[in-house]
């Protein structure tokens, strides 16, 4: 089990991390969900010991990362946000010189990567840095599990990588799971969220829930709306001024909305617009999903 | 161990790859020998000169038709006094003047020396230092083929730079430059590129010890700056005609110790700078500079102001460049250069102490 009790780091001005404090259980495929700068990288670098946290404790699998750093970098798979690799070696010389220095071989894990490695073996001689986003992605995977890590820790793998590959991507970490393999991920996408056995919601250090994620939309109570409308900016100052409205906000095409009453209807909303003199296609009640149910802690808090 | 060997065959994988960096490992060296050895090695036709001849008499004739003709020298006005040596410099014709004493050949009958006086325009030091030599030459080989078994003793005066220290012989200071340009600034650079792409922080939770990861780094650019030394010395003996008059192991030994010296000032610098443009300029701007400016290779120290001559003595390739001096020109041995040696050894011990002080395990 990994631990973070009331984890506090702070960069000059900056709190990074503001009191953290959750259970990862082994063999779960944890999720943390945040925008850019909620402190997830910095959580990362705490837990496998590059950073030491200011306040708090951490415990990873009995381990502390602070004390016994070396015990702790030897059973961690690391995948940094930046594609960490070297871009004037070969695929081969990568996957070599990361398990030598790991002190292992690729014929002696090869079963392990075998799935993701097979993609991109074809290419074995090709530099690195000549690679698509998806390949330097699996390979950095490959790289960071060629050791047989207990826990595999990924920063944000996705970022930077197209929807089929990202796809694929999570396909692969449902099957390193299944092998028993810990794997803690963070993303800053919502959709991705809903692939992980749990997630916690992250911003400005801080974490507003932790539970599997269909936990968190069967939370979310309140009644959303869907809005399509012609003009979507008026439209938003529009609701946004309505003294009925908790909170409006731009969802691809279209506008999510949430009203302060519990019995509010379409009809309701529709009546409004019409008064406001904005043309709209429909309003209709929808399921919200993790990204809404993102929005909203957040909006509460804040 | 097999960690060590990977990490060093990575090294030289990066270093065999970046044709840049062998632009600069392999062919800067020897442009830069080539430029500076050439600059100084300047061969001299038809100089311009002025006589003054006071004594007028077949000897000194002799002597001037004796230098003239030597394809050195080209006449350029007969003189008649010494307030015309001034004006003849400043016209920017002539670079030299030689004055003969009165009643010269008399006083080489009778004392059997005279005097011969060569005035040069040092402004240009190393063509008035060549200028001098040549000149000296002749009036050697006249007195020995001469049956006159005495000697005529020029007298040498340097104008506008009376020293003319440091300038002759580059060679040490162009090996000091560049195993310092080789070994500090690849080396920093190489180290705040894993920074850069953030593989420091994949190497760092990695099994390796720093110790493995700084020697690692450094191995390959200490082959590498080995390889320059004995390629400047062999060029400096084939083309130029520098000669190695000590021993040349010893001259080795020297160069091995400057190198470690510079590459623990590069993983100094690496440790402080962020990325990889920060290295280079702090190595350009905090070792290339002083190299070139205060450590005697281009301006002798001897001529500096007291504040820069007490800082030249914090440069140590001023100290290298005083060994290399030693043991190539001049032949001396370890009982010539332990004290230089010495402050090296310091030197190494310090940055060493600093830099593995400074190296950290973790992010900051």
């Amino acid at each position: 089990m990994i631990e973070f009790k009331n984890i506090h780091k702070s960069f000059e001005d900056v709190h990074a991390v503001d009191g953290v404090s959750l259970n990862i259980e082994e063999g779960e495929l944890f999720g943390f969900i945040g925008p850019d700068g909620a402190g997830k990288t910095t959580l990362f670098r705490m837990l496998n010991s590059l950073l030491i946290p200011d306040e708090g404790e951490i415990s990873l699998f009995g381990l502390d990362p602070v004390k016994e750093y070396k015990k702790v970098r030897q059973i961690i798979g690391y995948m940094p946000g930046k594609f960490s690799l070297y871009y004037d070696l070969s695929i081969e010389e990568n996957l070599q010189f990361f398990a030598t220095v790991f002190g292992t071989t690729i014929e002696a894990n090869y079963h392990l990567i075998e799935d993701i490695y097979k993609q991109i073996e074809p290419f074995k001689n090709r530099p690195a840095g000549k690679l698509s986003g998806g390949m330097k992605q699996k390979l950095a995977l490959s790289c960071a599990l060629i050791h047989k890590p207990r826990l595999l820790l990924l920063d944000e793998p996705t970022t930077g990588v197209d929807a089929v590959s990202r796809r694929e991507f999570w396909e692969m970490l449902q099957k390193l799971k299944e092998k028993g393999i810990t794997i803690v991920v963070s993303t800053p996408y919502m959709d991705e969220a809903g692939l992980c056995d749990r997630v916690a919601l992250m911003q400005n250090g801080k974490i507003h829930a932790v539970a599997p994620p269909s936990e968190i939309v069967a939370q979310f109570s309140d009644p959303l709306y869907s809005i399509k409308v012609e003009n979507n900016y008026k439209s938003l100052q529009a609701l946004r001024q309505w003294e009925h409205c908790e909170n409006v906000y731009p969802f691809g095409e279209t506008l999510h909305y949430l009203d302060k009453r519990n019995d509010v209807d379409g009809k309701d909303i529709e009546a409004y617009l019409s008064s406001q003199q904005l043309v709209f296609d429909h309003v209709e009640l929808i399921q919200p999903d993790i990204e809404d149910c993102f929005i909203a802690l957040t909006h509460k808090v804040g | 161990m097999n960690r060590f060997i990977a990490f060093v065959k990575k090294e030289f994988l990066h270093i065999f790859r970046d044709y840049r960096t062998m632009l600069i490992l392999f062919i800067m060296p020897i442009v830069q020998i080539l430029i500076f050895g050439f600059a100084i090695t300047t061969e001299i036709k038809d100089a311009s000169i002025a006589i003054l001849d006071k004594s007028k008499d077949e000897v000194t004739r002799e002597l001037t038709q004796k230098m003239l003709s030597s394809g050195y020298f080209k006449n350029d006005a007969y003189l008649t006094n010494e307030s015309q040596i001034e004006p003849a410099f400043n016209d920017q014709r002539v670079k030299m003047v030689v004055v003969f004493e009165p009643e010269f050949s008399q006083n080489l009958q009778k004392t059997g020396t005279a005097h011969v006086q060569l005035v040069c325009d040092a402004s240009d030091p190393n063509l008035a230092r060549m200028l001098s030599q040549f000149a000296d030459g002749i009036f050697t080989s006249y007195t020995t083929s001469s049956s006159v078994s005495m000697g005529i003793q020029p007298e040498v005066r340097m104008f506008y730079n009376e020293a003319l220290e440091g300038v002759y012989m580059s060679i040490p200071g162009i090996m000091a430059m560049i195993l310092m340009l080789v070994s500090a600034m690849m080396t920093s650079i190489s180290i705040t590129r894993e920074k850069e792409f953030g593989s420091m922080e994949v190497l760092l939770i990695s099994p390796l010890k720093p110790l493995q990861i700084i020697l690692g780094k450094v191995t390959p650019y200490v082959l590498m700056a080995l390889i320059n030394a004995v390629s400047i010395l062999a060029l400096g003996y084939w083309v130029f005609g520098v000669p190695v008059k000590g021993s040349i192991v010893l001259l080795l030994i020297e160069c091995l110790l400057f190198t470690i010296l510079a590459l623990s000032l590069g993983i100094l610098i690496s440790t402080v700078a962020k990325n990889q443009m920060v290295a280079m300029f702090m190595s350009m701007f905090a070792l290339m500079l002083p190299v070139i400016l205060l450590s005697g290779f281009i301006f002798p120290v001897e001529n500096m102001p007291l504040p820069l001559r007490i800082l030249s003595n914090i440069i140590p390739p001023k100290w290298f460049i005083i060994i290399v001096k030693t043991i190539m020109l001049k032949g001396g041995g370890l009982s010539y250069v332990w004290k230089e040696t010495l402050i090296l050894i310091g030197f190494v011990v310090l940055f060493v102490t600093l830099s593995v002080k400074k190296f950290k395990i973790r992010l900051q």
